[in-house]
């Protein structure tokens, strides 16, 4: 991460530069969820009992905890870029 | 066990809580208090809670209970569409606050051209879409109270069972005066709900609290913990992953649309925004909210099916789990949950659509026909105002009467699903105006219609079940007896899960009707000015011009805006506008910026379409000049213009910066000029004065001279006292006729006579000789002017011409030419010329072409110049001629009144 030079224009640039860098993560960061989403599309659906199943308890962990991670990343990204956002959309 | 009286005590206790936040909000707000609250990112959160309806309260474990972890999707969908809040809500909230939109009707109409149609179609479909969810929240809180007063553990119902429609006529009521007192307090619906949304927050945190408290109670205290109820959940039926893939995905997106298209949904979303930032907050906050709300669900179904009886209903496992384990309080609390859940969708659902019905029909139709113009004078808030109560009831009525009709029969999730599918067709006109400018109007209503009317045949008369709505034999055989008409088969694709298959036919041919209708036909120029501004909202932060405002009086704009926006309003909002047009008082001018800003204002109160149409009848009609959709049509025009300004400025600024500069060095070379002029100066004074001083000095002190020796020393000294005299004339002359002291002789005569006279005094003062080539016949000029000092300059001329023309055989040409009133006189030899750099100051004092010969102080040219310009005359050096050539242009006298004046002063 950047170190604190204020005066420094590589500082300014390698800050402007993270922050496109993390809109983009923002702008991203649905697809990630979306692909993640879509991945129960591929388990196996049993239709005898015999069949390999995905039990509904991992099914649970898995959807639930690609939800905490989506939020945890929106937490993430909203400390890193909203004070810039406000910023921007101020000028 | 609770008693019924007891729930609806605690029930009502509850609801005069309510009533009492939202008034306490109410007050806040208008003393400016409580803002750090009321407009808070968490309370903005909290209102998007409304999403979650008695619906997903309730129904999410009976759905779970059915189906396995299928009913998670619709939470997934507009989780999906919070986390992507950059591409999507950060416009729509954008647009809704430059636009003052008041409703995703009034969005859609404003975005095709303020179009009323789109607007009452919108609004229509929206309330066809919405109120069996009305109806089925309604459902569910008559169903939770239901099963207070029958209690599953004793089946067959010793209670007394309630009158279930008696029941939901008092909650329809309830609700209604809730949302008439709190949701039309103020006309200007981007003015935020205060009592309102504070209550729904208050209610979001109840229910929340409510499904996490069963959860534990179910987890922790019947399951016996996280990993016996994982154990337990993939023991039961639904342990293992069963949901069809196609459903899955479709039921994501279906939610992902509704959470955009539910009307209740961007009222909070988009109109209550208050701040953009909260947006992103929310992206975050609000999926984890859904992530809580969905978290026990599975829990609850799983042990419900465990320790309930069969045939129990899985929809109310969050209220009959407790009761049967004895938990009093527990239920008592899901019951307020799912009270709070019902009745927090239903204000809001209510709000939105009333605002609808009211914008877009009730006040075009009181326009069109109730009290004729809108010049009138009285206040119309009232009438806006009691339109949109009587609309709230309405559309409460309506639920309740859907509900009467229905029987209260189906599964929640169902009824859901299709209220989803219905709102969800306004999605590809929504996403279109909003990403592509080609979308038109047309295209729209080709788009909504088909798309409604597939959803309404495939999905929504089908809900009510064979020979329901249609008749077994349609079920069958098709609409008509035509097979590729079954609405459950389309165009013959059987097999699919109904719901998946009306929602893909369902928006794949809105989409494609949307699509076709914008690509054959041809917008408006209103339409195209919304569709750029909506499309690059980021860009147009401006808006452009639409009325050509002239024949329009501001009075009467003023006696409308008073009538809608009140008078104290009205006035405050005409005198800022009068000061931003720097008018000290006064009504402001009727400019298009203002009418423009005045539609805004009153659009925020009764719709874009309402509001054009008023301002139309004063106005007379949107005029939209080429130069706006030209400024539209290409974004760049202005950049252009500016940039071709600023261009033709740093060109008259480098010309500027050009010519300082040639001054400059101009001024430079004056100063060596001066400089060499004074060495100059001496050298030609000190030169004569140094032979007089010898030569007298010889004349004083030799004795022996002999007469030739002193006559011949004191010619020298004679001929050197003669060459300082002409020298200080030269001097002297020149500084007269530099200040102008010179007195002119003026008098007519002959061109040929002077150049005569000066050709002779020339050659006869030379020895070096030059052959004159002339023309007399042009010489045939008549001038009235002072001919002795022009003799000067021509002798000068010539003399130059004889001592600097550095040809073998030296040649000057004169030549004559007459060009209008003026006179051009040429002297051309054939000599090299004068090199460019110094032709600048040839006609400066003291100005001698370097490497020259000759005896000159300089000054001949200079005297030149001066006399000609006396002579309101003209010299200037020809740059193109062969050798060294000079032109004096003087005023010559008429042709003809030359030989009369001749003839007159001969006659004298």
């Amino acid at each position: 991460m950047t170190t604190n030079r204020p005066g420094s224009p590589l500082f300014l640039a390698r800050r402007s530069y993270r922050f496109r860098r993390l809109m983009d993560a923002v702008r991203l960061l649905p697809v990630l969820a979306l692909a993640f989403w879509l991945v129960p599309l591929l388990w196996p659906v049993p239709d005898q009992a015999s069949d390999p199943a995905v039990t509904t308890s991992h099914a649970l962990r898995y959807i639930f905890g690609v939800w905490l991670g989506m939020i945890v990343l929106g937490v993430f990204l909203w400390r890193r870029t909203a004070r810039q956002i406000a910023r921007e959309n101020q000028s | 066990m609770v008693s019924l009286n007891q729930l609806i005590a605690v029930c009502l206790l509850y609801v005069v809580g309510l009533f009492a936040v939202a008034f306490a909000a109410e007050r806040a707000a208008v003393k400016g208090r409580g803002d750090w609250l009321l407009r808070s990112p968490l309370v903005y959160t909290l209102s998007l809670s409304i999403y979650c309806t008695g619906w997903t309260f309730y129904g999410a474990v009976g759905y779970a209970a059915r189906s396995g972890l299928e009913y998670v999707t619709i939470y997934l969908g507009p989780s999906l569409v919070m986390i992507g809040w950059w591409w999507l809500l950060r416009r729509l909230v954008r647009i809704g606050r430059s636009h003052r939109v008041t409703s995703v009707a009034d969005l859609i109409s404003s975005r095709y051209g303020k179009s009323n149609l789109l607007a009452i179609l919108v609004t229509v479909m929206a309330v066809i879409g919405v109120t069996p969810y009305i109806a089925l929240q309604l459902q569910s809180v008559t169903l939770s109270l239901s099963i207070f007063a029958a209690p599953p553990n004793l089946t067959g119902g010793a209670g007394d069972p309630i009158n279930t429609a008696q029941a939901a006529f008092w909650v329809a009521v309830g609700l209604g005066l809730f949302t008439v007192l709190f949701g039309t307090r103020n006309l200007n619906v981007n003015e935020r709900h205060h009592g309102v949304v504070i209550a729904i927050a208050v209610e979001a945190i109840v229910k929340l609290l409510a499904l996490i408290a069963v959860g534990i109670f179910v987890v922790w205290g019947l399951a016996g913990g996280v990993t016996e109820a994982m154990a337990q959940i993939d023991r039961s039926d639904i342990g293992t992953w069963q949901v069809d893939g196609g459903r899955w995905a479709t039921l994501t997106l279906l939610a992902a649309a509704a959470l955009i298209c539910l009307p209740r949904m961007f009222q909070v979303l988009v109109v209550e925004n208050d701040d953009e930032r909260h947006l992103q907050i929310a992206s975050w906050a609000f999926p984890l909210y859904l992530m809580m709300m969905s978290l026990f669900v599975v829990p609850i179904a799983v042990v419900g099916l465990d320790l309930l009886p069969e045939g129990s209903n899985p929809d109310l496992f969050v209220l009959s789990l407790p009761l049967s384990q004895g938990q009093n309080n527990l239920a008592m609390l899901a019951f307020l949950g799912g009270f709070s859940s019902a009745t927090s969708m239903v204000i809001v659902a209510t709000l939105a659509l009333s605002t609808m019905v009211s914008n877009h029909i009730v006040m075009p139709i009181w326009l069109a026909f109730g009290q004729g113009t809108v010049q009138q004078s009285g206040d119309v808030r009232h009438v806006v105002i009691l339109s949109r109560r009587l609309s709230i009831l309405f559309i409460i009525a309506l639920g309740y009467f859907y509900y009467r009709a229905s029987g209260g029969s189906g599964a929640l999730a169902a009824i859901g699903t299709i209220s989803f599918g219905g709102v969800a067709q306004f999605l590809p006109v929504l996403l279109g105006g909003v990403f592509w400018r080609g979308a038109t109007r047309t295209g729209a209503v080709f788009g909504l219609c088909i798309g409604f009317s597939v959803w309404v045949f495939t999905m929504l008369l089908p809900s009510f079940g064979p020979d329901g709505a249609l008749s077994a034999q349609t079920f069958e055989q098709g609409l008509w007896g035509l097979a590729w008409l079954r609405p459950e088969a389309m165009f013959g694709v059987s097999g699919l899960d109904p719901t998946v298959h009306a929602v893909v036919w369902s928006l794949s041919l809105n989409t494609l009707a949307f699509i076709f209708g914008s690509l054959v036909s041809f917008p408006s120029p209103v339409e195209r000015l919304q569709g750029a501004q909506f499309v690059n909202i980021f860009d147009h932060s401006s808006p452009t011009r639409g009325w050509t405002a002239s024949e329009a009086g501001t009075e009467d704009l003023m006696i409308m805006a008073q009538r809608i926006l009140g008078p104290v309003e009205a006035q405050a909002f005409f005198r800022a506008q009068a000061q931003l047009q720097e008018k000290a008082e006064g009504l402001p001018e009727p400019t298009p910026r203002f009418v423009q800003a005045l539609e805004r204002e009153l659009a925020a109160s009764v719709g874009a379409a309402t509001a054009h149409a008023m301002v139309a009848q004063l106005v007379g009609g949107t005029s939209v000049s080429v130069r706006d959709l030209l400024a539209v049509a290409d974004e760049s025009a202005q950049m252009l213009e500016y940039s071709s300004q600023l261009e033709i400025k740093s060109r008259e600024l480098s010309d500027t910066a050009e010519k300082l500069r040639s001054a400059n060095d101009k001024l430079t070379q004056l100063s060596h000029q001066k400089d060499s002029f004074l060495s100059q100066i001496s050298h030609e004074l000190r030169t004569p004065m140094t032979s007089i001083r010898s030569f007298s000095e010889i004349l004083r002190d030799a004795e022996a001279l002999s007469p030739e020796e002193k006559t011949r020393y004191a010619s020298i000294i004679h001929s050197e006292t003669i060459r300082l005299t002409r020298l200080l004339d030269d001097l002297l002359g020149l500084s007269v006729l530099e200040n102008g002291a010179v007195t002119l002789n003026r008098q007519k005569g002959a061109l040929r006579g002077v150049l005569d006279l000066a050709v002779t005094t020339a050659q006869a003062a030379n020895t070096r000789t030059i052959k004159i080539i002339r023309n007399p016949a042009d010489e045939d000029v008549m001038l009235e002017t002072d001919l002795d000092r022009l003799a000067q300059v021509f002798i000068n001329l010539i003399t130059n011409a004889q001592k600097y023309c550095v040809s073998d055989t030296p040649e000057l040409g004169i030549n004559v030419m007459l060009q209008g009133d003026q006179v051009a006189i040429d002297f051309i030899d054939n000599g090299s010329g004068i090199e460019v750099a110094s032709r600048a100051l040839i006609f400066e004092k003291f100005a001698r072409v370097p490497g020259q010969g000759g005896e000159g102080a300089g000054l001949g040219l200079a005297i030149c110049r001066e006399i000609i310009t006396r002579l309101q005359g003209n010299i200037t050096y020809l740059p193109d001629a062969q050798g060294t050539g000079f032109r004096v242009t003087l005023p010559a006298m008429p042709r003809n009144g030359a030989s009369d004046n001749i003839d007159a002063a001969a006659s004298a």
